[in-house]
């Protein structure tokens, strides 16, 4: 499933290229390097390539002449292309991804200030996926074909149907606008937003640093919809993948074995079963989390969350191409890091894997 | 051998709701067992394991159990609620599985699986069981049990990971031990070694056994008495010693087909079957 | 195995399940009779292929289904609550929500249509030709297809339009771009899986080429993970479709595409909640129906890749 397994070919295992635990990490290293070179390279086909006039893309129609010409002489555009495609690389390993039109910030600048807003966002809502999912998971297993497990897969159906931003509207108007249960868009309210020092830049945690409890409901009272709309996604996925493990685990003769010692049937879930399901799970997880990141972009207008997805899309909105490619590659980086790190961590967890 | 009774069975009927209709996998078997080793032998389909998993209320959720009576010493086997199946299972029935690759759990190390086998059963504090669970380690003869103590089960070879099996299902001192097919999976050398030390064990702690298997060699060698299962039917109940002596066709039918080093050098026979023997 | 259908005629009937098919088309047919019992059993699964089938009819017939013309404005009739005139009540440009549900069908068909019909080929392709001829080829084509897949599909989708400009076409497009990778990693293990047998073998021994092989012999056993998967991702770009068009990037105003629907109603949401509710409802219920669908397919075309 990801870009680091290897198959054998016809029996024979390839000839690696390094051996060992110091090979095998650097196999990986490797193996994301590629792929990360392989993101940098669309972008590049995307930034350069399609636009008409990419200068124009970079600059904005409102920049001056000068501007316009320095940047064309930086973008490099008489090179040949695999020329231009060595600078933008450098770049961007130096962490240059142009100017924002918008803001006339570097571009690096703007995405470490709103990087932390999603990244709060997707962390509470996978954790409410988590505490919520697997249980959910495991009772409809066990409950198989009873209602139970009906319940679980029709929410978890929903959540494959279901468009994120529709039903962040529908949550705005129903807990915010008709039962004021929650506080509206932002992630603080208006009054309160430059009140904290944002050391961290996740905002529950800073007003925890600061001791300010009004203001750490305050955010609390912010973060819970959105992260609610997002944990509804993350908890489908969850529970559908824990209840199709639970099912595959349950079947297998070691349960058997444990139900001949008289172990009992709350043990045999929840510490057999359950212990062998995690495994999977866990890529699972990690692999929802990167999922939210996306996610994240449709709710962050609705609920005018300052992170990455809302930056990406005004970004868009207003022609700003250096935020947009910047924003992507971020985004890839981030999703392809996941993505490794879940592979890791399987082999870690699964006993069998662990040579 | 003693004459007391342990295990009494009665008309044991296990039948399973399958999409195709139902599936009459035990019809009607009857045996007593005492302190003594029983063997079942059948081929694949004949109902051997079925009644092994019944005595132990083990079957699976789309089958449904009858019986006359199955009473073992003083408790009621058709009638258990979960919570009194789980004093008998393990503590005073036990049942040896056939492959360690799959009957053990994967993702726990060897010396927790044994421990949780004996804790369930008895109240001692982490240290004890652990030295019990390597004590049980040693009697059957792994030579490093620290080390396999703290292997996890796809570390070990297969008489290994049955050895393992042995101890786990021992620990806890069942007065009876059901081994369903135990060395199927083992190869012919390693097959003897388990056998071996089950024999040991089963000898010096006095239990009584019940032996399922497709192997009737195996068991003629092993057990003191044979039942002959043949579709869900029990077709023949005799002595081990006195197999040659058997009556019904189908069990002569199988004991012709054992190789026999001193016998006729001509082709084996095969077993013709006979409907009439499904009636039983 | 017995059949109880009685809606087929008899002789029609005993042709279907013959044990001993005639000819290639009749084994044919009658596999696909097998299939479609053991489909119509699963009753969610019929739910799906009614909401697919009615997606379809909707689209053709919209000219006659549609009460009005979704495109004529009438500023005096803004946002009306549904009603007998209006059944789902008018935009803020007075405009029929209804008929703008029904013409918009045709924009969410378009649209997952031509991707699937762009995306699934161009993944059939690589995936068979990775998985057949191994080595460098292989090598190659897999880490294209993992860049791609490394990528969260909406976030490249917009990345390529916002190069490319809205609009439909380019939507299409980017979508697309997105979409291929999954299924060249089907296509590959499935060719792996049947590379090996004896028959693609013996048709070597006889003479075919390799491309006629891949066409020929190959891709076909591809064919049922595929369409399962081009099913139920259908599903998903539906969504994808529907956000951009939220965001403004897809068909552009005044088409009626749903997505950018929801977008109008957004400013009403207090108290003219309908003119964002419905269009979302719509495209809930068209990907819930691709998802039941998909999720039937699998069950009687691929049961193993299930749950």
């Amino acid at each position: 499933m990801s870009a680091v397994t290897r198959k054998n070919r016809g029996g024979r295992t390839r000839a690696r290229l390094f051996s060992g635990k110091a090979g095998s990490f650097l196999r990986i290293v490797f193996s994301l390097a590629i792929t990360f070179f392989g993101l940098l390279l669309v972008t590049f086909l995307i930034g350069r390539v399609l636009p008409i006039d990419p200068v124009l893309a970079a600059v904005g129609d409102h920049a001056s002449q000068s501007t316009y010409d320095r940047v064309r002489e930086e973008m490099g555009l008489n090179l040949p292309l695999w020329q231009q495609f060595f600078i933008y690389i450098s770049n961007v390993l130096q962490g240059d991804f142009g100017t924002s039109v918008l803001t006339s910030n570097p571009v690096l600048e703007d995405i470490k200030r709103v990087f932390p807003a999603t990244l709060e966002l997707a962390t509470i809502a996978t954790i409410i996926g988590v505490i919520l999912g697997i249980p959910a998971g495991v009772f409809a297993a066990i409950n198989k074909g009873k209602w139970p497990d009906h319940v679980v897969r029709v929410i978890g159906l929903a959540g494959y149907s279901m468009p994120i931003f529709w039903l962040g509207l529908m949550g705005l108007l129903v807990f915010y606008m008709k039962l004021d249960w929650v506080a509206g868009p932002g992630r603080l309210d208006a009054f309160y937003v430059d009140f904290i020092e944002p050391t961290t830049g996740l905002m529950l945690v800073d007003t925890l640093i600061e001791g300010d409890m009004d203001l750490f409901w305050n955010a609390v009272s912010h973060i819970i919809l959105p992260a609610s709309i997002l944990a509804y996604f993350s908890l489908a996925y969850i529970a559908r993948m824990t209840r199709s493990f639970m099912l595959e685990q349950l079947s297998q003769e070691y349960i058997l074995t444990a139900r001949v010692k008289g172990i009992s049937e709350h043990r045999i879930i929840w510490r057999h079963a359950l212990g062998n399901v995690m495994v999977p799970l866990v890529t699972v997880i990690a692999l929802s989390y990167a999922n939210l990141l996306e996610g994240s972009v449709l709710t962050e207008i609705i609920f005018a969350w300052p992170g990455l997805g809302l930056y990406i899309t005004n970004s868009l909105l207003n022609a700003d191409m250096n935020a947009v490619l910047g924003g992507t590659v971020v985004v890839g980086a981030v999703f392809i890091s996941v993505n490794m790190l879940s592979d890791v961590l399987y082999r870690f967890l699964d006993p069998r894997a662990r040579r | 051998m003693s004459s007391e009774t342990l295990l009494t069975v009665k008309n044991l009927e296990v039948t399973f709701n399958t999409p195709k209709g139902k599936v009459h996998a035990v019809r009607g078997v009857s045996f007593d067992l005492g302190r003594e080793r029983l063997g079942i032998v059948g081929e694949s389909g004949s109902g051997k394991s079925q009644t092994g998993r019944a005595i132990l209320g083990l079957t699976a959720a789309n089958g449904a159990i009858t019986a006359e009576k199955m009473q073992f010493r003083d408790v009621d086997l058709a009638n258990l609620t979960p919570k009194q199946w789980r004093k008998v299972r393990g503590a005073r029935i036990s049942m040896i599985m056939q492959d360690p690759k799959y009957s053990l759990n994967p993702v726990m190390t060897i010396g927790d699986q044994i421990i949780e086998a004996y804790r369930e059963h008895h109240k001692v504090n982490a240290k004890e069981a652990r030295l019990r669970a390597l004590e049980m380690l040693e009697a059957v003869k792994i030579r490093d049990p620290e080390r396999v103590f703290n292997a996890y089960p796809h570390e070990t070879s297969g008489g290994m990971g049955q050895r393992v099996m042995i101890a786990m299902m021992l620990i806890p001192d069942p007065e009876l031990i059901i081994a369903d097919e135990p060395t199927s999976a083992l190869d012919v050398t390693v097959q003897l070694q388990v056998m071996a030390i089950l024999d040991d064990l089963v000898r010096d702690r006095g239990m009584a056994l019940i032996f399922i298997s497709h192997d009737l060699q195996l068991i003629s060698s092993f057990c003191d008495r044979v039942l002959v299962m043949y579709q869900g039917h029990v077709v023949e109940e005799l002595r081990a010693s006195e197999l040659h002596n058997a009556k019904h066709p189908y069990a002569k039918g199988l004991l012709n087909c054992l190789p026999k080093m001193d016998g006729d050098h001509s082709d084996l026979p095969t077993l013709e079957r006979e409907a009439s023997w499904a009636e039983g | 195995m017995t059949t109880q259908i009685s809606t087929a005629k008899p002789g029609l009937k005993q042709w279907l399940t013959s044990d001993t098919p005639q000819s290639r088309w009749q084994a044919k047919c009658g596999r696909a009779w097998l299939g479609w019992i053991k489909f119509s059993e699963n009753k969610l699964a019929m739910v799906g292929l009614s909401v697919v089938v009615g997606l379809i009819l909707v689209t053709i017939f919209a000219p006659l289904l549609a009460p009005y013309d979704p495109l004529a404005a009438d500023l005096t009739n803004r946002i009306q609550p549904p009603g007998a005139e209006h059944w789902f009540g008018t935009d803020q440009l007075g405009r029929d929500i209804l008929s703008r549900l029904i013409y918009g069908a045709q924009y969410t068909l378009l649209i997952v249509g031509l991707v699937a019909i762009t995306a699934a080929p161009l993944g059939l392709l690589v995936g068979t030709a990775a998985g057949f001829f191994g080595g460098w080829i292989d090598a190659v084509l897999m880490r294209i297809t993992d860049v791609f897949l490394a990528f969260p599909k909406l976030i490249l989708a917009l990345a390529f339009v916002s190069a490319l400009g809205p609009g439909i076409e380019n939507a299409i497009l980017a979508i697309a771009i997105t979409a291929w990778p999954p299924y060249a990693r089907i296509a590959r293990a499935e060719t792996i899986t049947v590379r090996k047998e004896d028959y693609i073998e013996a048709a070597r021994l006889q003479g075919t080429s390799n491309f006629a092989l891949i066409i020929g012999h190959i891709t076909p056993m591809c064919m049922s993970s595929l369409v399962v998967r081009v099913t139920l991702d259908m599903a998903g770009m539906i969504l994808i479709a529907a956000g951009l068009g939220f965001l403004g990037l897809g068909a552009q105003p005044p088409m009626p595409e749903w997505g950018a629907m929801v977008s109008d109603g957004r400013q009403f949401l207090l108290e003219q909640w309908w003119v964002a509710t419905v269009p979302g409802l719509a495209i809930f219920v068209v990907s819930l129906g691709f998802n039941l669908l998909g999720d039937g397919l699998r069950d009687v075309l691929d049961p193993r890749g299930g749950d």
